[in-house]
């Protein structure tokens, strides 16, 4: 908008309007902002009441979420002084860490299957969406709508099915079960959001380079890739927030070798009840990387969520 | 680029094999480039839906594998549609799609409508607002329970500062009356931004010059607002209620998380109901069926209401 438009916000105007916007912000912050604190309690203090704003930050939250503990004698705990500052921690309320927490293989599942369906889901999604969006294909829209109808199937609805075709195949809890999963479910995405992108390139590059005796699969690997790499990039980030993100297909089909992150986070038990502060870290944990990309995202993030349907 | 890899490997290719290669025709392409997706949608969706047609007229239960199949016809089908209990779990669907896409509409629409005056930072505060709805929603679920924990929550505590009420005399989880609003909430504090986001492409698709004509032409500022911005915008609003209806239907793992359904079943959705015939009670005839129901139900009104929406987009 150009300051000499007719139209355009006066000063009081935009500053009553930024106002507005940054208590809202500051409001829809305040439950993200109030769980990383918590990552930081103790869990005395995490259920105190009134909720403390002023404590002691203590590591204890992460502590707990990364290793397994038990109670030990007085006996013991004198012939055995603490190792290191997180035995120190656990020493309080005299323990001892015996071992890791699943949390570590939990989180590494979630990074395998989601970096793994991602990876193929951009690279089926781009070769199709290339044919797509190049080549004359018989009742291409057709199969376009049939492609993005399979994303209304309610996930639960889909799990019968795939429960009982995993369980005959032995893909039940499996890494490879749920990235071929994950796959299917983000392709609709990854084609949609990659035509979209395809469509922005200019045939003529691609002619060009076939006039100068590059085949058309060279044309395709070769002017085309690398001109929609801003497009693959922010589709990949989006089909791996997805993945990440995901929880019903993972609580149906997985219980343990595949289990990835969201299933396990509101499992984690501490004394007497679920542990706030560990839950707290780990929620931390987890959504940190997807608030990054987020951010990275920004000028993308239209057409990813609207399947490319709004382009700014 | 004489030299590259490509060509080298073309030089090394022995001629046959070449040949084969570069004589693809771009409909061979097209066909092997289709085909990956095409075969693992096959696998993974018709094929599936397929068997969920099959199974549902009959009564077969996943957790005993050795008892018989009997085939029985639209049983399933006549028992769903008569079943009170299923339409509370409607009626509890429909609470919680309208309210939700209402308060989304609501404040998304003036929170983009605030944006679009362009006030200093407003890209910096946009991407903060939107920040809640990339996130994982079964974990945003689980630390709501946190912020709704009665006594000790901080929902409760910040209720109770402004209202003077006794943060433990109330529980948004706990009492019937405030679980499906409780929802609501989270579900609005999550996917606000979402139709902010829509609206404010909508917005800022519209050109000055209009607002210059209405302007010469001495139209109000509140006339130029409902016949040029409300008009402009509503195709992407459509679209937004279209997205966020559909995802709400389908909505299981932030309610799931949140209250599981309860207290009763005043929370249970129609996909954490299907979820309990399907995964806990191993009816999985009956949950097919219910599966088919609702997914003819979303195509149908989905498919209504994109005619709908074609409809104002070309007027």
């Amino acid at each position: 908008m150009s300051a000499h438009a007719i139209n355009a916000p006066s000063a009081r105007q935009k500053w009553v309007a930024g106002s507005l916007v940054i208590l809202y912000a500051l409001v829809t912050m305040i439950p993200l902002a109030w769980i990383m604190i918590t990552g930081f309690k103790s869990p005395a203090d995490a259920i105190s009441y009134p909720p403390k704003v002023v404590f002691e930050p203590t590591l204890e939250g992460y502590v707990n979420l990364f290793t397994t503990r038990t109670r030990q004698t007085q006996e013991f705990l004198e012939n055995n002084p603490p190792q290191n500052w997180a035995d120190e921690i656990v020493r309080q309320y005299d323990m001892v860490i015996v071992g890791p927490s699943k949390f570590g293989e939990r989180f590494l599942n979630s990074v395998i299957i989601g970096f793994g369906s991602t990876f193929l889901s951009v690279f089926l999604g781009t070769l199709a969406a290339y044919a797509f969006s190049r080549f004359k294909i018989p009742l291409a829209d057709d199969l376009l709508f049939f492609i993005l109808s399979t994303r209304m199937m309610p996930p639960i609805a889909v799990a019968i099915p795939i429960f009982l075709m995993y369980r005959n195949l032995g893909l039940s809890d499996t890494h490879l079960g749920m990235i071929l999963l994950y796959t299917a479910v983000n392709i609709s995405l990854a084609v949609w959001l990659l035509k979209g992108f395809i469509d922005e390139i200019p045939r003529e590059y691609e002619e060009a380079a076939l006039i100068d005796g590059y085949t058309r699969f060279q044309a395709f690997y070769k002017v085309v890739l690398p001109q929609a790499a801003t497009g693959i990039a922010s589709t990949a980030i989006f089909c791996l927030i997805f993945a990440w993100n995901e929880y019903a297909f993972a609580v149906l089909l997985t219980s343990a070798t595949a289990q990835t992150a969201p299933p396990f986070i509101p499992t984690i038990i501490g004394i007497g009840g679920l542990d706030w502060p560990a839950i707290a870290a780990a929620a931390t944990i987890f959504l940190l990387p997807v608030m990054i990309f987020t951010i990275l995202l920004r000028k993308h993030l239209l057409r990813g969520i609207t399947f490319g349907a709004v382009r700014k | 680029m004489s030299d590259g890899t490509m060509d080298r490997v073309a030089r090394a290719t022995p001629t046959k094999v070449a040949r084969k290669i570069r004589g693809l025709s771009d409909r061979a392409i097209a066909w092997i480039f289709v085909a990956p997706t095409i075969f693992l949608l096959l696998a993974i969706n018709i094929f599936p839906l397929i068997w969920t047609i099959q199974l549902s007229f009959t009564n077969y239960r996943a957790n005993r594998v050795g008892r018989e199949v009997k085939n029985i016809g639209l049983r399933n089908y006549e028992r769903i549609l008569t079943d009170s209990d299923i339409w509370l779990n409607m009626q509890a669907t429909a609470h919680f799609l309208f309210w939700t896409i209402f308060f989304q509409v609501l404040i998304g629409f003036t929170l983009a409508y605030l944006i679009n005056k362009n006030f200093r930072g407003s890209p910096f505060w946009t991407t903060v607002i939107v920040l809640p709805m990339m996130l994982s929603p079964a974990v945003v679920g689980n630390f709501w329970k946190f912020l709704y924990q009665p006594q000790i929550g901080l929902f409760n505590y910040i209720v109770s500062f402004f209202t003077g009420k006794d943060p433990s005399s109330f529980e948004m989880l706990g009492q019937v009356n405030l679980a499906p609003w409780s929802i609501v909430i989270v579900d609005t504090w999550m996917w606000t931004p979402f139709v902010m986001l829509i609206c404010l492409a909508g917005l800022r698709s519209i050109p000055d010059y209009i607002y210059e004509a209405a302007e010469i032409d001495r139209a109000s500022k509140l006339r130029q607002f409902f016949t040029i911005t409300i008009p402009m915008v509503l195709p992407f609003l459509m679209l937004a209620v279209l997205f966020r209806g559909i995802e709400n239907f389908k909505m299981f793992d932030l309610v799931v998380q949140l209250t599981g359904g309860g207290p009763g079943s005043t929370t249970e959705l129609t996909s954490i109901n299907l979820k309990r015939e399907a995964f806990e009670k191993w009816r999985t005839g009956y949950a097919s069926a219910y599966a088919i129901i609702l997914f003819v139900t979303v195509f149908g009104l989905a498919s209504i209401y994109v005619k709908a929406l074609n409809n104002v987009k070309e007027r």
